[in-house]
């Protein structure tokens, strides 16, 4: 499922225009980037968490060629699933 | 400060102008859908966001770490999460 995929069925069960189902995703998604490119966190009860973990720098390989490679410290936005999700989807 | 439904379900509505109500209710479908996706299977991908995935993790051995026993993990099925790589360079504010 994709963007477009979700907004069309965003859009079917709460009867909403398209225009305005592809607005309600956006803001959603925009709301949870904003959040997390000030490092922030974000919470949605059954569903996850998502936080901004960060990563030292380390000296890394090319696995083809073996040369050295210095790997800078980074951020990565880190999703833990929620404890409903979880489970809805091991049960399926 | 921790983002939570309230303040998305905020800014729908005042980015739509919904009543408070309508936009708590389409916020909620919103993420029921996403996690009906994934429970029957199928990964969601969101450009410029990133992709939840399901992945099926095969049976393995493992340990009661508070014993020491043995025992065989069951085969399950867990969602990951890989962020795009323009979330990527935002979160590092490039």
């Amino acid at each position: 499922m994709n963007r477009s995929d979700l907004i069309n069925s965003l859009k079917d069960k709460v009867a909403l225009s398209r225009k305005d189902a592809g607005k309600v995703v956006d803001t959603f998604f925009d709301a949870l980037k904003e959040t997390l490119s000030k490092s922030d966190r974000v919470e949605i009860r059954g569903f996850g968490s998502f936080s901004v973990k960060n990563y030292k720098p380390y000296v890394g390989r090319n696995p083809k060629t073996g040369e050295k490679i210095n790997v800078t410290s980074k951020k990565l936005p880190f999703f833990k699933v929620g404890k409903e999700l979880k489970e809805m989807v091991d049960k399926s | 400060m921790t983002l939570t439904k309230v303040e998305i379900v905020e800014s729908v509505h005042n980015q739509i102008g919904l009543p408070k109500n309508k936009s708590t209710e389409i916020v909620e479908t919103l993420i029921e859908i996403i996690k009906s996706t994934l429970a029957s299977g199928e990964d969601v991908l969101i450009s410029n966001f990133g992709k939840f995935c399901v992945k099926e993790k095969r049976e393995r051995k493992g340990r009661n770490p508070a014993t020491g026993d043995d025992l065989m993990l069951e085969p399950r099925k867990v969602v990951t999460f890989r962020c795009s790589g323009k979330l990527r360079d935002r979160v590092n504010g490039e």
